[in-house]
């Protein structure tokens, strides 16, 4: 995979994830990520996007080592090899990497004041802080997601969504790491307080020169948000690709129809689409299909995708996982 | 605008304080004004707490018993505020009907998808079992469910979320109700799933000439299906307008900040 980046920080390579399940009445894997390989670049933010089921979430876990991971590698800048790290090299490690989640108020202890969740990670990862120390980080902490000194003493049930999600965020950086990856940080969260978080992270983005994976539904975060994204389907890579060329030009049918999917706020323009971009719903895990795992919901599969498993290749600078993908180009859809 | 299906007038919902307590009434909804006209769709737009949901539970006679309820709902000139429960129900479910955000916890659990679409139709209809299950499949068909059959045996668990909510929306208009109520009803569907459902509603309403009243915060959803849009604020309507004129002409300030709070996909003409 080619990178504009020198170095990157991070380098994903053929990861894999499965889980044991019980189908049938027999255990089996359940494949939930399958040779996934990405870059992240320094201060780079990488969009990760796909229907639920298509592994996003297990592919924050399993880079966050939350859950393990059964195939491929994981380099951290310089040389960290992160899903082999044990111990305490691991939690040295958790410092530099931390997660953002969904739900900002499930996320906190409920019976554990903000003041105290937002110093934990520090005692843990940080002991070398003075109790003088951690205080001031959280104060400076607290100030940089916009929130105030009085909140310190509050038990999470006492704050809105979007605060929750502040006080994530807070706690996210309480130990400065270069990477944080964002599990859908928007989705439970009303417009104007969705745009209050997505300037929140932007700025953050830019003063503390973070490196960003975000996970997200919401397609216009993404655009807004993002330098790279990468489109899940079913645990695989359809399509990789800067941004800005995503959105003018996606590639796979797959992004095309994501990006059709989205409704307009235009009443001109949304009158004019009546038929939804795609039939169906993403195939259980258990039996994926053959060849091309988006084959059964593309318009335009052919017998080949039956067969052959589509590689990633670059075309014009985006990665593309579709044997077709130069035909169906002149297509409009 | 002809005589209205639904008709509502100064509707005020309230929620008075815990017992011995000073403080904590919340006003629900204030004022509201709202028409529906028959085979109309009307989107209601507005935050988490604006009062959106309210309205619909207010139509339905679903609020919590400590709700305090003025104003007038009419529906086809009957007032429905304070309607005695036997009447009420006349109405509720085969001429009005609702379609929940979360069909997971609006479908019973125990029961199998053929049982629960059958009961529409044998309590109100008066269907014998055989009949009932019958309309249950028309409808499963009709809401595009593949194999329907098969899935009538099936539990909720057993379906996918947007095969939960094609159900629930076939469970809404199997007494083919003149208003159906959706709150949210594609909020917990992906995008790509979400257009399936959205173009199912239109196509269903065009069949049926069913009415529409949508309460959304998703002003996508809105400019596709609404012919006119309320936007609601703090339990009070601050603006009601046509579709078309609402996005073009915002008169309100909050409706322009919610416009301008949208995210939209930039995407090449």
């Amino acid at each position: 995979m080619s990178s504009t980046a020198p170095m990157p920080l991070l380098e994903a390579r053929n990861l894999g994830v499965s889980y044991a399940v019980r189908h049938a009445g027999r255990q089996v894997r359940l494949r939930a990520l399958d040779d996934v390989s990405f870059d992240l670049a320094r201060a780079e933010t990488l969009g990760i996007v796909g229907e639920s089921g298509s592994g996003k979430s297990t592919l924050a876990r399993a880079l966050l080592r939350l859950i393990p991971a059964d195939a491929g590698t994981v380099r951290l800048h310089p040389d960290i090899d992160l899903l082999g790290l044990r111990g305490a090299a691991l939690r040295s490690v958790r410092s530099r990497l931390q997660m953002i989640f969904q739900d900002g108020v499930a996320a906190l202890d409920p019976r554990q004041r903000i003041g105290e969740a937002l110093e934990e990670p520090l005692l843990v990862l940080k002991p070398q802080l003075s109790g003088l120390q951690r205080r001031e980080r959280v104060r400076l902490g607290l100030e940089r997601v916009g929130l105030e000194r009085a909140h310190l003493d509050r038990f999470p049930h006492q704050f809105s969504g979007g605060q929750a999600q502040r006080i994530g965020m807070a706690r996210a950086l309480m130990v400065e790491p270069e990477i944080v990856v964002c599990d859908e940080p928007l989705s439970s969260l009303d417009v104007s307080i969705k745009a209050q978080i997505t300037a929140l992270l932007q700025q953050l983005k830019q003063d503390l020169n973070l490196s960003m994976i975000f996970i997200a539904h919401d397609l216009p975060a993404v655009q807004q948000l993002c330098e790279r994204v990468l489109v899940l389907y079913l645990g695989r890579v359809m399509e990789i690709a800067r941004c800005d060329a995503l959105f003018d030009r996606p590639r796979h049918p797959y992004t095309r129809a994501l990006l059709r999917s989205v409704p307009i706020p235009d009443p001109r323009v949304a009158r004019g689409r009546r038929t939804a971009p795609l039939a169906g719903e993403i195939p259980s895990s258990l039996t994926p299909p053959s060849g091309c795992v988006f084959r059964t919901r593309c318009p335009y599969a052919v017998d080949r995708c039956a067969r052959e498993v589509p590689l990633l290749r670059s075309i014009d600078g985006s990665e593309v996982a579709c044997h077709r993908a130069e035909e169906i180009e002149g297509i409009r859809t | 605008m002809s005589e209205a299906l639904l008709q509502i007038r100064s509707l005020a919902v309230r929620y008075p304080a815990p017992h011995g307590q000073a403080a904590g009434a919340v006003q629900a909804l204030s004022g509201v004004d709202l028409d529906v006209a028959a085979g109309e769709c009307l989107g209601l737009v507005g935050e988490s707490g604006s009062g959106k949901t309210a309205i619909l539970l207010s139509i339905l006679g679903l609020l919590p018993p400590n709700a305090r309820l003025g104003g007038s709902i009419r529906f086809h000139g009957d007032e429905l505020v304070g309607m005695p429960l036997k009447r009420l129900n006349q109405i509720r479910g085969t001429r009005i009907a609702m379609i929940f955000q979360d069909p997971m916890s609006a479908l019973n659990p125990y029961m199998r998808i053929i049982d629960q679409l059958s009961e529409v139709p044998r309590v109100h209809g008066g269907l014998s079992r055989r009949d009932a299950g019958q309309r249950a499949l028309e409808m499963l068909e009709a809401v595009h469910i593949g194999e329907p059959r098969r899935r009538a045996r099936q539990y909720p668990h057993e379906l996918s979320g947007g095969m939960r909510q094609r159900v629930m929306i076939a469970m809404a208009l199997i007494a083919e109700p003149e208003l159906i109520l959706a709150d949210e009803p594609t909020t917990a569907l992906d995008v790509t799933v979400q257009a399936q459902i959205l173009e199912l509603l239109q196509e269903l309403r065009e069949r049926t000439g069913a009415a529409l009243l949508l309460v959304t915060h998703d002003l996508g959803i809105v400019a596709q299906l609404a012919d006119r849009v309320g936007v609601m604020r703090h339990g009070r309507i601050v603006e009601q307008a046509g579709c078309l004129a609402l996005f073009e002409r915002p008169q309100h300030e909050y409706t322009r900040s919610l416009l301008a709070a949208m995210p939209r996909l930039k995407v090449p003409a």
